[in-house]
């Protein structure tokens, strides 16, 4: 294994779907870039320019390979919020005349959900929001149904960051394809976790951002399909005209490096990565599952990215679980530890009730996760949440065979 | 967020954990709050025959600062006559533990479950009388 970047730090990170760090490798690939080949990659008359533009002209095959397309389809954009942004309003803005219909999902990443509700707000689109069902997906059938006469694009993410779950994504673009219709995944998740070829899912723009596979923080790609359909989107970002002038703006070349590294290791160490992910993954859910009860899975246990686990702890309170695990870095579907002050909206969608949702915890695995690590996770959490079940009321109640439902609480 | 150091002791080391037997005569029992809410306290106390809370108990599911408040509670209670206890006031635990703003109310959920507990052993050493319910 690829030793991890060394880090003082001593938590345990468990929150790769938020961010991974760097892998020393990309890091290496990227260091010229920041130093002496400073080079502007539009610069055609000196060889500062030349080796630059070489560099991007490698990154873009990589990042190509990696999602099976050809380089002249991979736009560089400052990470998957920028993607995601330029193909939906792109798209739309591009496709006005056809028609001004689009489908997504409620449990989209935001910058998705907020890129369709400008829309919406500005009158520039109509938007069908498809609901998930209690495994957080969404049925080809139902995507099949929402589509009307002026639909011009469905946009339904490949899998999600909170809770794993993976849409079907490839029977969804075959329908859009029969339609005529384009469709853009927000591939961010899915990407380096799942299988991924653009023709086989038969997507026509993917969403991707390099710091969720280990490459740095502020770039990305957008996936543009060239032929059958051609896509063609209206610029987010004016000015010089580069990426075919679809994103303008000087290329962030070490950046651009760093991402096709990573996304030519990804594909190298797709297997392995693969079997890493869910032997640890596997080993630190059946731990917790194993040694409590009343726990629930969020999202879908089979259609689930290998990374991903996301579980509820009834009768613990959230804040009070993650307040007994600090030293553990995971993200928590309790109001608590969010700025909004609410649940989260993901598993909203899903039914899982308040008190559910505010005692969640999401763990993901990465690269450089241990066994070690894990196990030290899985004991600390198993204490925590006995230890707080020992001194919680419901617990007790249902223990007692209390319905707490049926308890005429005295709210404030 | 950032907690007080009180806070950590009690939510490391919460004091008096437990349940008492709610049937006895000498025990009083408080339940306040609502898991929708985010907290339920359950608050108990047993009184010796002299009228001094010889045993407090408590069970919290709550965050850090309501499991705090009520280890707390449980432990002023100790010790002091029925009416003695009646006089913990909620801001005496807001200085004690330095609550911030958003946690007072579980300082006011604590300060309740006391007064529950007490009313329900009041209601059960005069049975005849109303409970006067606040
Ligand atoms: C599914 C998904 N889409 C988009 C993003 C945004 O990516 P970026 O941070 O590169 O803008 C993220 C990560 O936060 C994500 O998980």
């Amino acid at each position: 294994m690829t030793s991890a970047p060394s880090t003082n730090n001593k938590h345990i990170y468990l929150d790769y779907n938020a961010t991974t760090p760097l892998d020393p490798r990309v890091l290496d690939a990227m260091m010229p870039y920041l130093r002496e080949n400073f080079g502007n990659a539009a610069s055609r008359s000196h060889s500062f320019g030349w080796a630059a533009e070489e560099a991007v002209k490698i990154a873009r095959q990589q990042v190509a390979d990696l999602l099976g397309a050809s380089d002249k389809e991979i736009i560089f954009t400052s990470g998957a919020t920028e993607s995601d942004n330029l193909a939906i309003k792109g798209a739309v803005e591009m496709l006005a005349k056809k028609g001004k219909h689009i489908i997504t999902c409620v449990t989209e990443h935001k910058a998705v959900l907020d890129s369709c509700k400008y829309l919406e707000t500005n009158g520039l689109a109509d938007v069908t929001w498809l609901e998930v069902g209690k495994n957080g997906l969404v049925t080809p059938e139902q995507v099949a149904e929402a589509i009307r006469d002026d639909t011009v694009l469905i946009t339904i993410m490949m899998a999600n960051n909170e809770i794993g779950s993976i849409h079907p994504i490839k029977e969804i673009g075959a329908i859009a394809h029969e339609k005529g219709i384009w469709f853009h995944t927000d591939a961010t998740q899915g990407i380096a976790k799942l299988p991924f070829d653009v023709n086989d899912l038969n997507v026509d723009m993917a969403s991707m951002s390099a710091h969720k596979i280990y490459g740095p923080k502020g770039v990305g790609a957008l996936y543009v399909r060239r032929r059958k359909p051609r896509v063609r989107l209206s610029p987010q970002m004016h000015g010089g005209g580069h990426e075919r002038g679809m994103r303008s703006g000087t290329l962030n070349v070490p950046g651009i490096v760093g991402l096709g590294a990573a996304c030519k290791i990804a594909k190298d160490d797709f297997d392995k990565d693969q079997a890493h992910y869910k032997a640890l993954r596997d080993r630190l859910e059946q731990k917790i599952r194993g040694a409590l009860d009343h726990v629930e899975l969020n999202g879908d246990d089979e259609q689930r990215l290998v990374t991903t686990f996301n579980i509820s702890f009834a009768y613990v309170e959230g804040e009070s679980l993650i307040m007994g695990i600090p030293e553990i870095a995971v993200s928590s579907g309790s109001a608590c530890t969010s700025a909004s002050l609410e649940p989260s909206y993901v598993l909203r969608a899903l039914g899982v009730g308040d008190d559910l949702a505010h005692s969640s915890i999401r763990f993901s695995v990465g690269r450089f996760t241990t066994e070690a690590e894990v196990d030290a996770a899985a004991d600390t959490v198993i204490k925590t949440v006995r230890k707080l079940r020992d001194m919680s009321p419901l617990y007790e109640m249902a223990q007692e065979g209390i319905d707490l439902s049926s308890v005429n609480w005295d709210a404030h | 967020m950032a907690y007080s150091d009180k806070v950590l002791d009690h939510y490391e080391n919460p004091r008096n954990v437990g349940s008492l037997d709610k049937a006895a005569k000498d025990v009083g029992t408080g339940v306040v709050g609502a898991p929708e809410c985010g907290d339920v306290m359950k608050l108990q106390i047993k009184v010796s025959s002299d009228g001094v809370i010889e045993d407090a108990k408590f069970k919290t599911f709550g965050c850090g600062s309501a499991i705090a408040s009520s280890s707390l509670a449980t432990e002023w209670v100790k010790g002091k006559t029925v009416d003695e206890a009646l006089g913990i006031k909620n801001t005496d635990i807001v200085e004690e533990l330095s609550l911030p703003p958003v946690k007072i109310h579980c300082s006011v959920l604590a300060e309740d479950a006391i007064r529950a507990a007490l009313t329900d052993y009041r209601s059960k050493q005069n049975p005849d009388e109303k409970a006067d319910s606040e």
